[in-house]
């Protein structure tokens, strides 16, 4: 019997040689490889952007030490310290996510909770726009007509705190159209598309059940927000705040013209300042030498920060994620 | 008998008071977020097209850059047109491949197994690393040895366009449904045969409008650009070698410049570069409505 099976599996023409778990075939392994390397490609490239990046930028390592974190950036006095550009990084994007973190959930809360579906979709396209509209186009607005129009508010301002204490210190003269300030607010509208679509992506994932236990609970729209939504999606809302971060870190070109290009730290806002992208996009065109490898060492750190806020970002998403599904 | 209600009972009316207040409040600051959102989109649209329009001919779209003192109907912005065109037209050559092949191997080869999820990962880690580390890299990987070349450009944008396209192709993969595959394993087809004769097309709808999207993205990026085609003045319409320009580059350079002229020749440079992308924004949502056959 064994023997007749046998001999009936190994007629020829009936199935492939090694059954129908045969290896396949020559073409199809080969595609799996392509795949598998063009997938390997994401992996290659960050790799090779840390080592070359960090390779051009060992000169400024080695020649400043730890004074690349020094205070004064002055390449005509070959000093070359990164702090005011870190700073001015740190300003700029706190206060882009002052301004768009409350605006960006506002929409998100408006899209999910309280608009019909209908109305959603333009909605939608109307602040996908907001992303549609490239950096250099940001920038040359900001430059030509937000700058020259703001500034006389921030004077206004300036001069009306001007003593006061912490309020003087903060928003006091030198105001200047190109600031931190602004530079802030034209970030501010660059990120507000992004943290309003990851929010709202996850606000979706709120189960419509919990919804209705608290309308039929009698709570009000907004207490139903705050009972069932908030605890249900701010960790989700937390990752996309920082991938708004992430963003406003790195944003260069529209920063570069409108932040006014002076490397100094200072407490007032409304004065012109840098930060490192920016920095980097004005000066690595003229620069040699050890600027040329401190403007590199910038785009290291820069990559550094982006790289950690980025991995901590979507690791708080994926782990909300989880959780939602797990609940 | 039930039309005197009893004193005691609930009113099941709105909420009144205080709550309904807090209600009405909240709603209201929803609303007023969405119009601060939509003032600075409106102004700077209104601007472009206001300072653009007046500029733009079949004259500014094809002559020459003028030096910058050039009074503002002088020239155009033609050699820039070329550059973002070829630029923008080799990176996507480049990447959109090698993005779905990746996307391919995430969804169908990788599945649920830890090498495809730590790669998404990177991918979605890779769509935050700023435009400018893009520009410093391919300086310092190929412009150093090999000069500036719209190459180089593309090298830099199609790095930024490779997560982008992997990561918009895979959730278009996911939507195919698995009865569609397992049919055409069923007639004997090897996997590569079926995802690149199932799958793929029955996908292709969404990907092409995530791939347009992405180029898009990619045709108004400055910052990868600045050093690695140089932005010089003169049309270069071999993309292969020497320096190049592009409309994003030559906006910078005009908006950073004191002459009205060359000014005005930027807001024509804006308009164009946004009428590109929104042709292509809207060419996306287009093929979506007609050809996307799994819409999310």
């Amino acid at each position: 019997m064994s023997a007749v099976t046998q001999t009936g599996q190994a007629a020829p023409g009936s199935v492939p040689a090694g059954g129908l778990a045969a290896r396949p075939g020559l073409a199809d392994r080969g595609f799996r490889w392509l795949a598998l390397g063009a997938g390997l490609l994401v992996l290659v490239i960050l790799v090779l952007i840390a080592i070359t990046t960090t390779q051009q930028a060992s000169s400024w390592f080695s020649t400043e030490g730890i004074k690349i974190f020094s205070t004064t950036w002055n390449p005509a006095a070959n000093q070359f310290g990164a702090l005011p550009f870190i700073y001015g990084t740190a300003i700029t994007a706190i206060i882009a996510l002052v301004i768009s973190v409350p605006v960006s959930i506002g929409i998100a809360l408006l899209l999910t909770e309280v608009v019909p579906r209908r109305t959603a979709r333009p909605i939608v396209y109307i602040v996908d726009l907001l992303a549609v509209v490239p950096s250099v186009v940001w920038g040359l607005w900001g430059i030509l007509v937000f700058a020259p129009w703001i500034q006389h508010i921030y004077a206004s301002i300036g001069s009306g705190v001007n003593g006061i204490p912490v309020l003087g210190s903060l928003f006091g003269p030198p105001t200047s159209g190109a600031s931190f300030f602004t530079a802030g607010i034209i970030l501010a509208f660059m990120i507000t598309p992004i943290v309003t679509s990851l929010s709202r992506e996850v606000i979706a994932t709120v189960p419509s059940i919990d919804r209705e236990g608290a309308y039929a609970l009698g709570a009000t729209r907004w207490e139903m927000i705050r009972g069932v939504v908030w605890p249900h999606s701010q960790g989700g809302v937390v990752g996309a705040i920082l991938l708004g971060l992430g963003r406003a870190m790195g944003e260069t070109i529209a920063v570069a013209l409108v932040i006014g290009s002076s490397a100094t730290i200072t407490s007032h806002l409304f004065a012109p300042g840098y930060n490192m992208p920016a920095v980097i996009a004005n000066q690595f065109g003229e620069a040699t030498g050890v600027w040329r490898a401190g403007l590199m060492g910038l785009g290291v750190l820069l990559f550094a920060f982006t790289i950690i806020v980025n991995v901590v970002a979507r690791a708080t998403v994926e782990r909300s994620a989880r959780r939602m599904r797990g609940a | 008998m039930a039309a005197i209600a009893p004193p005691g009972q609930a009113d099941l009316r709105e909420p009144a008071g205080w709550r309904r207040t807090k209600n009405r409040l909240a709603t209201i600051l929803m609303l007023v977020a969405f119009v601060l959102a939509i003032i600075p989109l409106v102004f700077v649209l209104v601007t472009v097209v206001a300072k653009g329009a007046s500029i733009i001919s079949w004259q500014f779209l094809t002559s020459s850059i003028p030096f910058n003192v050039a009074p503002a109907d002088v020239g155009g912005m033609g050699p820039a047109i070329l550059g973002t065109i070829e630029i923008t037209a080799l990176a996507s050559v480049l990447a959109v491949p090698l993005g779905v092949l990746g996307a391919i191997y995430l969804n169908e080869y990788g599945g649920k197994g830890l090498l495809a999820r730590f790669l998404g990962f990177l991918a979605d880690v890779m769509t935050g690393v700023p435009s400018i580390i893009m520009g410093l890299f391919i300086f310092a990987i190929w412009v150093l040895h090999f000069g500036f070349s719209g190459l180089a450009g593309a090298f830099a944008l199609g790095c930024l366009m490779l997560p982008v396209v992997i990561r918009s192709t895979e959730e278009m993969l996911k939507l195919v449904p698995d009865s569609l595959r397992e049919g055409s394993y069923a007639l004997g087809s090897t996997k590569s045969r079926v995802t690149l004769t199932v799958v793929l097309p029955a996908a292709l709808g969404g990907i092409v409008s995530g791939v347009l999207l992405a180029i898009a993205r990619a045709a108004g990026e400055t910052a990868p650009l600045l050093f690695t085609i140089l932005t010089v003045t003169e049309a270069n319409p071999n993309v292969f070698s020497g320096a190049n320009t592009s409309l994003p580059s030559q906006i910078f350079v005009n908006a950073s410049s004191p002459y009205t002229g060359a000014q005005a020749r930027g807001w024509g440079a804006a308009l164009t570069l946004i009428a590109i992308a929104f042709i292509l924004m809207i060419a996306a949502r287009l093929v979506t409505a007609r050809f996307a056959r799994y819409a999310r």
